[in-house]
């Protein structure tokens, strides 16, 4: 049976368009969820995209952490389902303290756009396992507000726990010890900053290698349910 | 009414690179006697009824801060320190 991949909408999304897209180029059905309908409609796991959820109002991700949607993602998550944010959805996910730490405005002020390299630092989550442990990946960058940080106990915990996932080869913002993607404990949540819905085609992209991600959770959901 | 002043500030450890920017164009003003600026926000709460404090604090916790990156500080506001605005 195909799995079916959940695609947030909230107002002030960009990219779910493009994650549903990737959803479907890796081989599931993409299912469009909307903020305001608390339903997940059986959906095998969820994906928040990129984009300026409330036009980041307050906070980047404060107020769509609050959503209708959100409220059923974070019961889903803590039990099991796969969910993956992607740069604003990485923000939604610490601000709904799925995940540690915050992301904040690039260290350098300047919004960053570019074709980024990262390593991939655990192979062991529900998105990554589809990599092997210190690949190297390319896919788009694109954020103002993407600099990451926690506090040192947080940060040594996550490198103890091997829930650092990605960093970047060249630090684009500012993030504390490279960290462009981390993992709740369990390993089924997984927040990134750069964009592996815009690397799933060779007519768009700089690379396929972000159709990774998504053929990760279609493996995990078939590990998990034999 | 009174209204409550939440004040929200990032944490002294918290790098506050707009703060800079707009410390390193003071010099372009003339001004070369401030050692830093930090930038926070200001939000006043009025309450239908009695200001509530307790209320304020966790509408503050929950979301007005970020724990993880921002301090907050709640006072009633002083007589004539706020003006009514639209809403």
């Amino acid at each position: 049976m195909t799995a079916r991949v959940g695609v947030v909408t909230f107002p002030g999304s960009l990219d779910d368009g493009d994650a549903a897209r990737a959803v479907r180029l890796a081989g599931a059905e993409p299912v469009r969820l909307w903020h305001a309908d608390p339903q997940l409609h059986g959906v095998d796991a969820v994906v928040l995209p990129g984009g300026f959820s409330y036009g980041d109002y307050l906070r980047c991700g404060a107020i769509a952490r609050f959503a209708a949607v959100m409220e059923t993602i974070v019961d889903a998550a803590r039990a099991g389902l796969p969910v993956l944010g992607i740069c604003n959805g990485f923000q939604i996910l610490c601000e709904a303290h799925l995940l540690p730490g915050a992301l904040t405005r690039n260290q350098h002020l300047h919004f960053r756009n570019r074709d980024q390299v990262l390593r991939i630092e655990s192979a062991g989550t529900a998105w990554t396992n589809a990599f092997q442990p210190g690949q190297e990946v390319l896919i788009p960058v694109k954020n103002g507000e993407g600099c990451y940080v926690a506090d040192a106990a947080t940060l040594d915990q996550l490198e103890a726990e091997g829930r650092v996932v990605a960093r970047y080869v060249g630090n684009p913002n500012g993030s504390q010890r490279d960290i462009a993607a981390i993992t709740n404990s369990a390993g089924n949540v997984v927040g990134i900053m750069p964009h592996p819905e815009h690397a799933v085609e060779e007519l768009t992209g700089p690379s396929l290698d972000g159709l990774g991600f998504f053929t990760s959770a279609l493996k995990h959901l078939v590990e998990t349910a034999a | 009414m009174p209204r409550v002043v939440v004040d929200v500030m990032l944490k002294p450890e918290i790098l506050d690179p707009q703060g800079q920017a707009v410390a390193n164009a003071l010099p372009r003003l003339g001004v070369t006697d401030v050692a830093s600026v930090r930038i926070g926000r200001r939000i006043e709460i009025e309450f239908t009824g009695e200001p509530d404090l307790n209320q304020t604090r966790e509408i503050a916790d929950k979301l007005l801060a970020n724990p993880v990156i921002e301090d907050f500080t709640i006072r009633l506001a002083e007589d004539g320190e706020t003006v009514d605005a639209q809403p």
